[in-house]
């Protein structure tokens, strides 16, 4: 015999009393651990959020830069030069030019070789029906760009290859939404065309465009010898000179104007920043939120954790002297046969720290899951295991059975220091 | 062998007193068997807890096996107990969680006792008990009570034997058991001090002692069977 299985054989006796017993340590414990996991799982769904936001924030970002970049390059500071009556608001909204003026305009640009102008590309643009498609189309007609009249700038490599006749070329959701391929035949408009090229993605017009050559598209058309916008792209000026471009061109072509996209491309940075501010706003109010909900839950916890430890104790406190006036009799025998008053003792505060340990890993486990289910980040999602620290596992083994066996002090106490002759002569 | 020496016992309770013990003096020997007999509240259970160093007297002293055993501290008169004193009480006083087996090993609690395993099964056999080793004592019979706790007072081979009523609760057979273990420790050499209205138990023993009101009234030195043997 000894205390430890005198206690067992107790706790199994009284089953009831040890589970209201531990039941309370289990709640203290749960309610310690699963507030203090409930906070660090709050802080880490607030660093995950934050960087999910930052991230989604990053890529937005990015893609508007993208955007921006292609726009740059599509355009290359490039400019369109109109016939002067052209209406920019119905370009915008049309997105394509309306008045038309001679093919040979881009040839006496050329021939003038304008410093800041490159590769000069002349074309005509209409939406126009495709009956064998039962669509409309934007239609662009090209011819390949302008020579400049005796020019190192000939020798660089056109950027823009001509359409040859009998085929045509197709922006990519165009050649999706047609279900062809290059090397396909399509008919339009009662002619056989070879698809020879289906362009890469841009994220413009592009991809719904398709191109012919000149001639074709002046057929079709009815506008024989004319256009109605020449390109010039990559014209060696930084966007602030583009003005400068405007006065050589007007000095050349008095009917024309000169479309820049300056202010386009400055919208777009507008938006971009705009976008990063509302962002960054958002990112604001969503850690202001979580740092006044943590502070709400950091104030409940202030409050239930002691109430809920204090409630523990007291509770333990009152099942132990109710447990040692029930021992009564089998104390005063103890204590009779010669057994001493601190073992009488140490068997109701081994009982105790029973109480504490068990309740202590119980309270644990609940306290973890429940804390971790409350700020959301359950058991087996991401960072679940890290929200359970080694101190507080440590603390709470450690600090219920402290708990315990401190409440049970007295009552233990009252048990060893009970006079065996009292309960004896009580016949 | 216990000496009990002039002792005297007063229980206050608020403003009341009440002598249960005036200047007793009692011997009782190795080997013998002395039971104290008494009209109720007499005192009896008084003197029993006294000699078992339960109870300081207010006056007096008591040894046992020639310790004076108030002269201890209240720890070391506990191991005194756990060494030389087993107890029988009336109403048993088992463990109820514990088995028979367990109850019978319970002074082991207080201190190691060497060969205890084979003694506790020895005693069981002994009081018939071994069928029932595994039980609780709710399950148990009065009478088998009784010898659980009689072999919980022998399992550490005690000096000296105090029983208080240990009889009051039983029918004739098992009483007579009862007081035939008593009878044979007594033979073996050990003290049995026995407190007892029963005719039947005193009649066991080998020595009677009157008490009444506090006061020894006649120490007969022998008992009623040799009385009646003699007259
Ligand atoms: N703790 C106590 N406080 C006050 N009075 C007590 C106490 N214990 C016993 N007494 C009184 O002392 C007297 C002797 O009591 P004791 O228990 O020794 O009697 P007893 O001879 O054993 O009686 P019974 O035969 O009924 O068991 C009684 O009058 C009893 O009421
Ligand atoms: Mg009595």
């Amino acid at each position: 015999m000894n205390v430890l299985r005198l206690s067992l054989q107790e706790i199994a006796h009284r089953k009831l009393s040890f589970g209201l017993g531990l039941l309370s340590v289990m709640i203290a414990v749960g309610v310690l651990v699963g507030a203090v996991t409930m906070l660090g799982g709050h802080d880490l769904r607030t660093e995950q959020l934050v960087a999910q936001k930052e991230a989604e924030t990053r890529e937005e970002m990015t893609r508007m830069e993208d955007d921006y970049r292609r726009i740059m390059k599509d355009m290359g500071y490039n400019v369109l030069i109109l016939h002067k009556d052209q209406s920019l608001e119905e370009l915008q909204r049309l997105n394509y030019p309306t008045h038309y003026m001679p093919e040979d305009w881009a040839q006496q640009l050329a021939d003038q070789n304008v410093e800041t102008l490159n590769h000069l590309l002349p074309l005509l643009q209409e939406m126009v029906s495709w009956p064998e498609m039962k669509r409309e189309v934007l239609l662009t007609g090209v011819r390949g760009q302008i020579p400049f009249a005796d020019s190192p700038k000939n020798r660089r490599p056109p950027i823009m290859q001509p359409v040859e006749q009998g085929e045509i070329k197709l922006g990519a959701d165009l050649a999706q939404s047609l279900d062809v391929a290059e090397g396909d035949t399509v008919t339009m408009r009662g002619r056989n065309l070879l698809v020879r090229e289906v362009y890469a993605r841009r994220g413009t017009q592009d991809d719904l465009t398709a191109w012919v050559s000149l001639r074709q598209a002046q057929e079709w058309m009815n506008r024989p010898g004319q256009i109605n916008g020449i390109l010039a792209l990559e014209c060696l000026c930084n966007v602030e000179e583009l003005g400068s471009i405007e006065y050589h061109v007007t000095r050349i072509l008095p009917d024309a104007q000169v479309y820049e996209f300056s202010s386009l491309i400055a919208a777009r940075g507008l938006a971009r920043q705009r976008a990063a501010e509302a962002h960054e706003k958002a990112i604001e109010q969503e850690m202001y939120y979580r740092a006044s909900l943590r502070e709400e839950r950091r104030a409940f916890a202030g409050i239930l954790v002691p109430v809920s430890a204090l409630g523990a104790a007291a509770w333990v406190m009152f099942l132990m002297m109710a447990n040692v006036r029930e021992r009564r009799a089998e104390i005063g025998v103890l204590r009779a046969i010669g057994v001493s008053a601190r073992r009488v003792q140490s068997a109701f505060l081994l009982k105790a720290l029973l109480m504490g340990v068990f309740g202590g890993i119980v309270g644990l486990v609940v306290g973890s899951v429940a804390g971790a289910w409350l700020s959301e980040v359950p058991p087996g999602s991401e960072g679940f295991t890290s929200l359970l620290n080694a101190r507080l596992l440590v603390g709470a083994l450690v600090g219920a059975p402290l708990l315990a066996a401190l409440a049970s002090w007295l009552p233990a106490r009252a048990a060893a220091r009970q006079d065996p002759a009292l309960v004896l002569q009580e016949e | 062998m216990v000496r009990i020496a002039k002792v005297s016992k007063i229980y206050r309770a608020g403003n009341e007193q009440v002598r249960a013990l005036d200047d007793v003096s009692l011997e009782v020997n190795a080997g013998e068997f002395a039971a104290v007999q008494g009209p109720s509240g007499c005192g009896k259970t008084t003197l029993l807890l006294m000699a078992g160093g339960l109870l300081q007297p207010d006056a007096g002293s008591v040894e046992v096996d020639g310790e004076d055993i108030y002269a201890m501290s209240l720890e070391r008169r506990a191991q005194f107990r756990a060494r030389k004193i087993g107890f029988v009480f009336q109403q048993f006083h088992l463990i109820p969680y514990l088995s028979v087996r367990d109850n019978v090993l319970a002074p082991t609690l207080a201190l190691p006792i060497s060969g205890a395993a084979e003694r506790v099964e020895e005693l069981l056999g002994r009081f018939n008990l071994t069928s029932r080793a595994a039980h609780t004592p709710g399950e148990l019979s009065t009478g088998e009570r009784q010898r659980v706790a009689l072999a919980r007072a022998m399992l550490h081979e005690p000096r000296m034997i105090l029983a208080d009523e240990p009889t009051g609760n039983l029918d004739e057979h098992n009483a007579a058991i009862v007081l035939g273990a008593l009878a044979g420790f007594a033979e073996d050499g050990g003290t049995v001090l026995l407190v007892t209205h029963d005719r039947m138990a005193a009649g066991e023993a080998g020595r009677l002692v009157r008490l009444d009101a506090g006061k020894l009234a006649d120490d007969g030195g022998s008992s009623h069977r040799d009385q009646q043997v003699a007259g």
